[in-house]
């Protein structure tokens, strides 16, 4: 089948600044997409460039098999959601509703229609008749999703619509989109900063850093095998413990560092091992402690230095030499700083980089 | 919290704990009289006096008649109030050859007033939209260039737009004097709007362009509604700018459409005859209504606008 969104060696700059630089990126039919970076990554302005809203200067994008690149918004078919929610405020949610569709023609009764469908799917019936400024920030943002559904087109594009929310709220709404997505089957792109989102969210995420998509792959891939260690510091909180080391090849695939040197077996190597100064890199919810430690192929004796308890987990911060780790414990455990204890991880577990390009080995 | 006896004891106990709390407790006592307080309200009415004491010496001075004028005693309200100057002023002073007052410049100074406020509120609030969320090619060079004709001094263009209207054939026509009004205004009217255009959320923009919304329907059905007090401060700016303009209404028309302003002048300045004092304040008061309602009728969204627009950017 065809891809419903096909990007094709997109460019934009802004004067002498680049932007997007050669971009490519296919959007399967009914694929949650989410752009995932820092600010100042370019995933908003790749959004806005498929919505049309921006030039390119250079490249294509394709929607549903249709080279829309020199398209205006309205005619891509494509719904928007914005993270102000950007509902016009003197009209009232109905209002907002039809506004595009009697802007695209369409027939009073079938306006309706679909504003009571759209209406019932988000639960916003009893809200038509008011106004903005009398609806809650969660409504809103119901109100503004609403207003992409009505259009009944195969594509939404979300540009950080959950980040105006309070937490408790922006978690529920987080689950009313994946539902929304799983009963509509509409292709997504999502962009947010927040990588629970993104991990929550999404069929596949790309990480996009300094307008380039560093890796494109599913949640669960990025988090155990990230193509680099950009993204294997980004993904995961708190962020994977790095240790500074060199990878030897003399007999088996060693590696070296100042708090030891230990074996490499089991370690899935992507183009065989290879010598030379390289990070290693392990998540705090990899390393067991205490007598969960004991089997572990790779052993360190440590040192508590802050325990932060969070209820359903604790994280605490050890030292082993001068090197400092996060783990993640139990949230009943009782330890406290000043205790000694046994870290342990395996090397399957653990993640090696070049020390140079910092590309995954 | 986890022991009960603490948690009841706190409650019942409570009222008298906080009885006898001793030392400064609740809101700090402010002295009515304190120094500080003479000194501000002193200060706030001594300057309030001196301005408001010209207005006053006016409208006395316009309700007496002449002979009570001429004892002195211009502070002093009038011992016989009398309307005849008003009535004087509005429809009898002569000045030049029309003898009929005030009321003839008055409704030249509406027939000036109205249309080029409509003409040059509607063309810069155009003019800012686009500037603000059409970025189009050159749009910063345009815009330095309309703002770059607030800082050319009146006086330099005075006689060459005399020659161009005069080849237009509108010299001395209300037509020509509300084109340059119109124009005039343009600069600073277009920095307001745009300014204010561009403090509106830019995604609301967006989202009305994805639903379909072209240039006009955007600007009409999204954007206006939301900008009415910017409207107000534009609106204000005009009335009384043009309200109050002398230099363009005595260059650029003849007498018999002089606005109020030039009439004022005329009837004030006359040197035959006798100097009518009260009519000179009555007539003076008169021209200085229109902004002053405008002003009292507006002042509070003025206020608004001038917050939302002007401060920013």
């Amino acid at each position: 089948m065809d891809p419903s969104i096909s990007i094709k060696h997109l460019d934009l700059s802004f004067g002498a600044v680049e932007v997007l630089k050669d971009l490519n990126l296919d959007v399967g039919q009914g694929e949650f997409l989410v752009l995932l970076g820092s600010s100042g990554c370019g995933k908003s302005t790749l959004l806005n460039c498929i919505a049309g809203l921006l030039d390119v200067t250079d490249g294509q994008i394709h929607i549903q098999g249709k080279n829309v690149t020199w398209e205006e918004p309205s005619k891509r078919g494509i719904g928007m959601v914005f993270q102000s929610y950007a509902l016009y405020p003197q009209m009232t949610v109905e209002g907002n509703l039809s506004f595009g569709l009697k802007n695209a023609g369409i027939p009073k009764a079938e306006i309706a229609e679909r504003i009571n469908r759209a209406a019932r799917v988000l639960q916003i019936e009893p809200l038509l008749k008011r106004k903005p400024a009398a609806l809650s920030g969660g409504q809103r943002q119901r109100v503004a999703i609403g207003r992409a559904l009505v259009r009944d087109v195969d594509v939404f594009l979300f540009d950080e619509p959950l980040s105006n929310l309070d937490a408790k709220l922006r978690t529920d709404l987080r689950a009313e989109i994946k539902e929304l997505h799983h009963q509509l089957k509409n292709t997504m792109i999502y962009v947010t900063h927040d990588q629970i989102e993104a991990m929550t969210l999404a069929d596949r995420i790309a990480i996009m850093r300094g307008g380039l998509i560093l890796q494109l792959a599913s949640p669960n891939e990025i988090y155990n095998t990230p193509a680099c260690k950009y993204v294997a510091d980004f993904i995961g909180s708190p962020s994977m413990n790095f240790l500074d080391g060199a990878v030897e090849t003399a007999q088996a695939p060693r590696f070296t560092c100042g708090c030891g040197s230990f074996a490499l077996d089991g370690y899935a190597f992507g183009h065989g091992p290879v010598a030379g100064p390289a990070w290693l890199g392990i998540r705090p919810e990899h390393i067991a402690t205490g007598a969960a430690a004991e089997p572990m192929p790779i052993r360190l004796d440590a040192r508590v230095r802050l325990v932060e308890p969070l209820g359903s987990d604790t994280l605490v911060r050890v030292a082993v030499g001068d090197q400092r780790f996060w783990v993640r414990m139990d949230g009943q455990s009782s330890i406290a700083e000043g205790d000694e204890i046994a870290i342990g991880f395996a090397p399957e577990r653990v993640n090696l980089f070049d020390k140079h390009t910092e590309d995954r080995l | 919290m986890s022991d009960p006896g603490i948690l009841s004891a706190t409650v019942v106990g409570a009222d008298a704990a906080r009885d006898a709390l001793a030392g400064p407790r609740g809101p700090k006592p402010r002295r009515r009289f304190s120094r500080r307080n003479i000194f501000i309200y002193g200060t706030l009415i001594v300057v309030a006096l001196y301005y408001l004491l010209p207005l006053w010496v006016m409208v006395v001075t316009s309700l007496k008649g002449m002979p009570e004028i001429r004892m002195g005693n211009i502070f002093a309200p009038p011992v016989e109030i009398t309307f005849e100057p008003w009535v004087k002023a509005w429809a009898e002073a002569c000045t030049g050859l029309n003898c009929d007052g005030l009321s003839r410049g008055f409704w030249n100074s509406v027939r000036i007033t109205v249309p080029s406020v409509v003409v040059s509120i509607v063309i810069a609030s155009v003019n800012g939209y686009a500037l603000a969320n059409w970025r189009f090619k050159g749009a910063d060079m345009f815009f330095t260039i309309l703002i770059f004709g607030a800082f050319i001094p009146y006086q330099v263009m005075l006689y060459p737009i005399v020659i161009l209207l005069r080849e237009m054939g509108l010299y001395g026509s209300l037509t020509g004097l509300v084109m340059v009004h119109s124009i005039f205004g343009m600069p600073i009217l277009t920095l307001l709007f745009r300014n204010y255009f561009t403090s509106l959320p830019e995604e609301l923009f967006k989202a009305a362009r994805v639903d379909g919304a072209g240039f006009w329907q955007i600007y009409v059905q999204i954007m206006l509604p939301m900008s009415l007090p910017i409207f107000v401060v534009a609106m204000i700016l005009q009335v009384t700018g043009i309200w109050n303009d002398f230099l363009f209404g005595v260059v650029y028309t003849k007498p018999d459409l002089y606005p109020m302003t030039v009439q004022l002048n005329n009837i004030v300045n006359s040197v035959q005859g006798v100097k009518e004092y009260n009519v000179n304040m009555a007539a003076t008061l008169l021209t200085g209504l229109v902004p002053l309602v405008i002003y009292f009728v507006s002042g509070k969204l003025f206020v608004r606008g001038i917050a939302a627009g002007a401060v920013k950017g």
